[in-house]
């Protein structure tokens, strides 16, 4: 026997897998948001209860599908795509935390700079503060696959370190486990 | 005198929650914090955060506009 075939040998036997160890840890209680509208007046509820949920310990995903992947755009960011219709839902639609829209009273714009003026007097945090603060918590946010490729959005489009995008399955799993599964 | 004290004054919901959350993981369990805040809601919400959370509200009070709350971390 050769040294490199004790060498070789030695490697297999620290490759083996260990042999399973009993979790002690307490599993996290788990919540699961769907993000599915980029109106303000719900990506608002969506951060305070995310970073609530984070706040109790809980281990809080937000699922962002539809038009709640707005919230997840980097501001005035150019759709990558190249179909006119999607570079058309891009241009008018430019997303980020900056750029949401009240669902009523928005009139033009003006309404949810009111709104954030209003919550900037009385000291609510903002969408893009709670998005921070949600992040820094640990809050996993998961972009949807499909709503991507429908839209013509890369993960360029998209704020940094987000996790990988899924789907449906992936939610669906987790809402099956989760005690509080909602869709804003 | 508690070992920690957080100022939430003038924060709105959800704050003063995710306030007093950051601060109880940075002590010791039996250690205390205090957590003042001024949203009414905190009224309701830090109570059932703090029984929620199994630690135990050992005293509350208010001056003022400022509501005070000290909780022992479980």
């Amino acid at each position: 026997m050769t040294i490199q075939d004790l060498a070789d040998a030695a490697d297999v036997v620290v490759e083996a897998p260990a042999p399973e160890m009993e979790d002690t840890t307490p599993q996290k209680e788990k919540m699961v948001l769907i993000a599915a509208s980029g109106d303000l007046d719900k990506a608002w509820p969506v951060l305070i209860l995310a970073t609530t949920g984070a706040a109790y310990g809980m281990e809080v995903t937000v699922f962002f599908t539809f038009w709640g992947l707005s919230i997840l755009k980097k501001p005035d960011v150019k759709i990558s795509a190249d179909d006119w219709r999607q570079k058309l839902l891009g241009m008018f639609n430019p997303g980020s935390t900056e750029n949401l829209k009240l669902s009523k009273l928005n009139f033009g714009g003006f309404g949810a700079k009111f709104m954030k003026d209003l919550a900037d007097e009385k000291h609510v945090a903002s969408v893009q503060e709670l998005l921070e603060l949600a992040i820094g918590m640990g809050v996993k946010l998961w972009p949807c696959q499909m709503t991507m490729d429908l839209m013509g959005m890369s993960k360029e489009d998209m704020i940094d370190d987000l996790p990988e995008p899924v789907g449906a399955g992936s939610a669906i799993s987790l809402m099956k486990e989760a005690s509080i599964s909602l869709f804003i | 005198m508690a070992d920690k004290t957080v100022d939430a004054r003038n924060l709105q919901c959800p704050m003063p929650v995710l306030k007093i959350a950051q601060a109880m993981n940075e002590v010791s369990t039996g250690q205390t914090v205090e957590l003042i805040a001024t949203d009414r809601g905190s009224l309701s919400d830090i109570p059932a955060w703090a029984k929620d959370m199994g630690h135990s509200l050992k005293e509350q009070f208010e001056t003022g506009d400022e509501f005070h709350y000290v909780l022992e971390k479980a």
